[in-house]
C-alpha cells in the first residue's frame, strides 16, 4: 500500500515550510486549514468559480484542484504574500475606488487572475478582460466593475492616464 | 432632493461641509477583503471545535427504517453520531406559517430528519469529528435503512386526488392560496379589442452564494451561552429562534455576523443543517462548526421561483391596456420555510402583476402546493422577476399584436409621473413614482430611434438582434406589514447608536449587517453627514447581537432607507448632544454653533471654536470642571420605521439589446441599460453596482440557471460545471441611469435599490429576443431558462 501521508517542503509567501499531508489533502485545503492562511477561499471545490486561485511557481492555479503533495518543492504564493509584497497595490487601489468587489469572496482570486493578464503587457480589450475572467465567478457585481478597474490599470501601466 | 434643512447657518443638511449624502466615497471596509484579511464564518476556527458532516437522503420521499452507526462512531477523529431522534431531545421543531397569510399551512420541520426524509438532500444522521474529512469519511460509514415513498414532484398534479398527500396531518398538499379581483375583468376581456393568453413558466433556480452558507455554534455550558458565528442577513432573528427552540433565553444567545460571502435572500432564512449545528454545540457542550460543500448548497440552499402562470392581457386598438388576469401555480418543496414562511413569492407575484400600469381590472388566483424536492422561500427579488415578466412580456406581445411600438404602449398606459399617490389594481399605494421620466431617460440613453434603424439595417444583413424593455416597481423599506403584522420576531424597525471616543472619533453601531452591498459605507455615511466628522474619524459595528441595537437585518432593500434614516437621526442626536457640552465648555449658545470638519464652530461664520479631541477630553477626564449638575452625553441613539407608508415603492424600467444566431440558438447580449428611481441617492457607486449585479442575477434566471430535476425527485445538476451562472465572458456592459423621487417618509428620503436589477432583467431579455425572432416566425417565448434549446424549438428547428 502506498504511504497515505507524505513530508512536503516548500516556501509559501517567501517562508520555508515543512508539513507532513495527508494525501488527498488539496492546495486551498492545505493553506487555509495547515498554514492559516484563509484569504484563499473554497468556493465550489471543482475547479469552477476561481475563488481558490493562487500562484505555483508564478503560474496561477486552483488552489481546489492541486493537492498539497503536488507542492514539494514549490514556490506558492497566495492573496497574503502578494498584498503583502506590494504586487497587487494599484490593482487593489484601482478594485477599491471602483468598487469591484461586493462582498470580496471572490476577490484574492480575481486580483491574482487580473495580475496574471496584466504581466503581459499592454492594454487589453474589455473582450479580453471579460474572457481572461472566465474560470473565475463573483456573484455580487455583475463583472462590468472589475472589468473597469482592470482595464484602468491596463491603462495606468501602459502610461495612459487611469 | 429633499433633505430637512435642520442647519441654523442656512446650509442644507445637504450642503453641510461633511456631508456625503450623496456621494460615491469608497467603502471603508474594501482594503481587507482586497489583501485577503477578511474573516468570514468559514475561516473561523475555535478550540475544541468539531466538524459536522451530515448523511443526506439520497431519496426524494423515504421512511427511515433504521440507521446502523456503529462503525461510524469507531471511525478515527469521530467525536459522536447524531440522528434526528436523538437531537429532536435538544430542539424543537419549527412551522413555516405567519398569521397575515390567510390559511397558510406546514407541517413540523425537525433539524433532522424523523422517521420520514422528505426531499433529496435532507439531513438524516449527523456525524461530528476532529476534521471535516474525517466526518465525512464516517458518514460513509453509516447505514441507512429507507422504504422509497412515492414522491411528489409534479406542481400540476400535486392536488390530484389520486396523489399521495405529503403530510398527511394537513390533509391535502396545499400550502396556500390566495385570490384576488379589482374592477369588471369579464366586461373587460368581453369588450376588449384583442386579448393575449399565453402560460409562463419560470424555471426553479438557486442563489450559489460564493461563500456557502457557514455557522459556528459555541456553546459554553459554564457561562450557559451559547455564541454562533453565521453567514446570516438576520442576527437578531437568529438569535430569538435558536433561543426559542433550544429552549434559552434570549439574553443567553449571542449571534456574530462578520464577513458573508454573498447572500442574496439565502441567508435569511432557518436552515435545517444549521439548526442541527446549533443543538449539537449544545449536546456536545463544545464548539461545532458547518460550512455547506457545493454540492450540499445546490440541494439545501432554497431554491426559487418555479412558477407556471396562465395568464392573458386585454387591449383597445389605441393601446389602452384594460385587464390582467393570472392564474399562478408554484411549487414549494416539502415544507414552508421559517420563519417567513414560502408563501411570500406568490403572494408579492399577486400583488406586482400589473403594478406599473394604471389598468383598473385585475383577477388573479395563486396556489403554492407542496412537492418532494428541496423547500422554495424569498431570493431576491421575491415575485418581482415573475410579476414583471408576466406583465412586460404581455405588454409587449399586445402591443406586437395591435402594431404598436413598444415604448408607445409604455407611454399610454404607465401610471402618470403627476398622479400620485395612488393605489394599484392589487391594492398597493404608491407614493411617489417616475415611470414616464425613466422612459424618457432610457429612450435617450439607448438611443432608441438609431437603434431600431441600425435593427432593421442589420435584418436585411440576416443578423437578428433584438430590443426589450421592461418596467418594474420594486417593494423596498418594508414596515411591520411585511412579517411583523403576521407574527413573525423579524424586526422592520433598526437603531442606530453613536458613541463619541476620547480622541474625536465616532463609533457607530447598527442593526443593519453587510454582505457586500455596502451597509457599513451607507451607515458611515449618514452618521458622518450629520454629526460633522470626516468619513476616516468613523468606525461602524455591525453584526453582533451583544453590542449593536435592536434591528432586523439586511434584506428586502432596507438597509439604506431604515439603517441610513436611524444612522442619520442617531448622528444628529449625538451632534446636539455634543454641542450641549461644547457650549457649556465656551459658555456659548448651543444654537449659534456646529461641528464641522471635526470642530465646533460658529454656525455664522465657520469660525472654529474647540477641536471634538478637547470636547472629549474634557467630558471623559475632566467632568469636574463642568458646571454643576450638567452631565455630558457623548453616546446617542435612535431608531426608525417607516410610519406612513407599508413599503417605500421604486420604480425603473431595463432595456436589453442582443443578438440571436437563428442557427445554434445561442443569445449574446450586447449591452444593457436601466434607469431606477430609489429616491435620495445616498452613493451612487453603491446603487449603480447593486443594479449591475442585480441585473447579471437576473439575467442569469433568464438564460442559464435551472434546478434540473427528474421525476423522482433526484436533482439532475447539483454543480457548477452543470449548473451554469452568468460569467465574465456572456455578460454586457450595464449603463445605469437615475430618477430622484425621495420618501417623504424619512429625513433623507432614501428608498431601497438592492433588488431592482434582479427584478427587471428577465422579463427584458425574454422581450429582446422576442423582438429579435418575431419577423421570423418564430413562436413567442415564454419561459426561462431560455436555452439555445429553447430558442431552436420556437424557431421550429428542433
Amino acid at each position: 500500500m502506498t504511504e497515505r501521508f507524505h513530508d512536503i517542503a516548500l516556501t509559501v509567501n517567501g517562508e520555508e515550510v515543512r508539513e507532513r499531508v495527508d494525501a488527498r489533502k488539496t492546495l486551498v485545503d492545505f493553506l487555509r486549514e495547515d498554514l492559516d492562511l484563509t484569504g484563499s477561499h473554497a468556493g465550489c471545490e471543482h475547479g469552477v468559480c476561481g475563488a481558490c486561485t493562487v500562484l505555483l511557481d508564478g503560474a496561477i492555479v486552483r488552489g481546489c484542484l492541486t493537492l498539497a503533495v503536488q507542492c514539494d518543492g514549490a514556490r506558492v504564493v497566495t492573496i497574503e504574500g502578494a498584498s503583502d509584497s506590494g504586487a497587487l497595490a494599484d490593482l487593489q487601489q484601482a478594485f477599491q475606488a471602483r468598487n469591484a468587489l461586493q462582498c470580496g469572496f471572490c476577490t484574492p482570486g480575481m486580483l491574482l487572475t487580473a495580475a496574471a493578464l496584466l504581466a503581459q503587457g499592454g492594454v487589453p480589450s474589455r473582450e479580453k478582460i471579460r474572457e481572461h475572467f472566465s474560470g473565475n465567478y463573483c456573484r455580487c457585481t455583475g463583472y462590468h466593475a472589475i472589468i473597469d478597474a482592470v482595464e484602468s490599470v491596463a491603462r495606468a501601466r501602459a502610461g495612459g492616464d487611469a | 432632493m429633499k433633505i430637512v434643512d435642520d442647519v441654523p447657518s442656512g446650509l442644507t443638511a445637504l450642503d453641510r461641509p461633511n456631508s456625503y449624502i450623496g456621494r460615491s466615497v469608497p467603502r471603508p471596509n474594501l482594503a481587507r477583503l482586497t489583501q485577503g484579511r477578511a474573516q468570514y464564518v468559514s475561516d473561523v476556527t475555535l478550540p475544541r471545535m468539531g466538524h459536522v458532516a451530515f448523511v443526506r437522503s439520497p431519496y426524494a420521499h423515504a421512511r427511515i427504517r433504521a440507521i446502523d452507526a456503529a462503525a461510524a462512531k469507531t471511525a478515527p477523529g469521530v467525536i459522536a453520531v447524531v440522528t434526528g431522534a436523538e437531537l429532536a431531545e435538544v430542539m424543537t421543531p419549527w412551522v413555516g406559517v405567519l398569521t397575515h397569510l390567510k390559511g397558510i399551512k406546514s407541517a413540523p420541520q425537525h433539524p433532522i430528519a424523523v422517521e420520514r426524509a422528505c426531499w433529496q438532500g435532507e439531513a438524516v444522521c449527523a456525524v461530528v469529528a476532529k476534521t471535516r474529512a474525517e466526518a465525512e469519511d464516517a458518514c460513509e460509514l453509516v447505514t441507512v435503512h429507507y422504504e422509497e415513498l412515492v414522491p411528489v414532484t409534479d406542481a400540476e398534479t400535486a392536488l390530484d386526488a389520486a396523489t399521495p398527500v405529503i403530510h398527511e396531518s394537513l390533509g391535502d398538499n396545499l400550502t396556500f392560496e390566495r385570490r384576488h379581483e379589482a374592477g369588471a375583468v369579464d366586461l373587460a376581456f368581453q369588450e376588449a379589442d384583442e386579448i393575449v393568453e399565453t402560460t409562463f413558466r419560470f424555471g426553479r433556480h438557486t442563489g450559489v452564494t460564493n461563500e456557502p452558507r457557514a455557522i459556528v455554534a459555541d456553546w459554553n455550558a459554564g457561562e450557559q451561552r451559547l455564541t454562533v458565528c453565521q453567514g446570516t442577513q438576520a442576527p437578531h432573528m437568529m438569535q430569538n429562534l435558536f433561543a426559542k427552540h433550544l429552549g434559552l433565553e434570549e439574553h443567553q444567545v449571542r449571534v456574530l455576523t462578520k464577513d458573508v460571502g454573498g447572500s442574496f435572500g439565502i441567508k435569511v432564512h432557518t436552515y435545517a443543517d444549521e439548526m442541527a449545528t446549533v443543538a449539537l454545540s449544545k449536546l456536545l457542550r463544545r464548539p461545532v462548526k458547518f460550512v455547506a460543500d457545493r454540492i450540499e448548497s445546490f440541494v439545501t440552499d432554497i431554491h426559487a421561483r418555479d412558477h407556471r402562470i396562465r395568464a392573458s392581457i386585454a387591449v383597445k386598438r389605441d393601446g389602452t391596456i384594460t385587464a390582467f388576469e393570472i392564474d399562478d401555480l408554484t411549487g414549494i418543496g416539502p415544507y414552508s420555510v421559517y420563519p417567513r414562511t414560502s408563501g411570500i413569492e406568490a403572494n408579492q407575484v399577486v400583488n406586482l402583476v400589473g403594478g406599473p400600469y394604471r389598468c383598473p381590472n385585475y383577477r388573479a388566483h395563486a396556489r403554492v402546493v407542496f412537492q418532494n424536492k428541496n423547500v422554495m422561500c424569498q431570493y431576491r427579488a421575491v415575485g418581482h422577476p415573475i410579476a414583471t415578466s408576466v406583465t412586460e412580456n404581455l405588454v409587449e406581445m399586445a402591443a406586437a399584436r395591435i402594431g404598436m411600438d413598444p415604448v408607445e404602449i409604455r407611454r399610454r398606459n404607465l401610471f402618470p409621473d403627476d398622479g400620485y399617490p395612488c393605489t394599484t389594481a392589487a391594492g398597493l399605494r404608491l407614493e411617489k413614482l417616475s415611470h414616464h421620466a425613466s422612459l424618457d431617460q432610457i429612450v435617450a440613453m439607448m438611443d432608441y430611434d438609431a437603434l431600431r434603424a441600425e435593427q432593421a439595417a442589420l435584418r436585411a444583413r440576416g443578423i437578428h438582434r433584438g430590443i426589450g424593455f421592461a418596467s418594474f416597481i420594486e417593494v423596498t423599506n418594508p414596515s411591520a406589514a411585511f412579517y411583523g403584522v403576521g407574527g413573525a420576531r423579524i424586526s422592520s424597525q433598526d437603531g442606530a447608536t453613536v458613541r463619541l471616543d476620547a480622541t474625536g472619533a465616532i463609533f457607530v453601531a447598527s442593526g443593519v449587517t453587510e454582505q457586500g452591498q455596502g451597509a457599513e459605507a451607507v451607515v458611515a455615511q449618514c452618521a458622518a453627514s450629520a454629526f460633522g466628522v470626516p468619513l476616516d474619524k468613523v468606525r461602524v459595528v455591525l453584526g453582533d447581537t451583544d453590542n449593536v441595537p435592536y434591528g432586523g437585518g439586511t434584506w428586502a432593500s432596507r438597509a439604506a432607507g431604515i439603517g441610513g434614516e436611524a444612522a442619520w437621526q442617531a448622528g444628529k442626536a449625538l451632534r446636539g448632544n455634543v454641542l450641549a457640552v461644547a457650549a457649556s465648555i465656551l459658555q456659548a449658545d448651543a444654537r449659534a454653533l456646529d461641528i464641522r470638519n471635526g470642530v465646533v464652530v460658529d454656525a455664522d461664520t465657520g469660525r472654529v471654536r474647540l477641536g471634538l479631541d478637547e470636547v472629549a477630553r474634557i467630558a471623559y477626564f475632566r467632568p469636574d470642571t463642568l458646571p454643576p449638575g450638567f452631565q455630558a452625553e457623548l453616546m446617542a441613539t435612535r431608531h426608525y420605521v417607516p410610519r406612513a407608508w407599508p413599503f417605500a415603492f421604486t420604480n425603473g424600467i431595463q432595456a436589453s439589446w442582443l443578438e440571436v444566431d437563428t442557427d445554434t440558438g445561442f443569445i449574446k447580449l450586447l449591452k444593457h441599460w436601466c434607469v431606477e428611481d430609489c429616491g435620495t441617492v445616498i452613493n451612487p457607486q453603491l446603487v449603480d453596482e447593486q443594479v449591475r449585479g442585480g441585473v447579471v442575477q437576473g439575467i442569469g434566471a433568464a438564460l442559464f440557471e435551472h434546478c434540473v430535476y427528474d421525476e423522482r425527485g433526484q436533482l439532475l445538476n447539483g454543480n457548477m460545471a452543470d449548473y451554469l451562472v452568468p460569467m465574465a465572458g456572456e455578460m454586457p456592459d450595464i449603463e445605469v441611469g437615475h430618477v430622484v423621487s425621495p420618501t417623504g417618509d424619512s429625513e433623507l428620503g432614501a428608498k431601497g435599490a438592492g433588488e431592482a436589477g434582479t427584478a427587471g432583467a428577465p422579463g427584458c431579455v425574454v422581450n429582446a429576443v422576442n423582438d429579435a425572432l418575431r419577423p421570423l416566425g418564430a413562436q413567442t417565448i415564454t419561459e426561462i431558462p431560455l436555452t439555445p434549446d429553447v430558442v431552436l424549438k420556437a424557431l421550429g428547428k428542433v
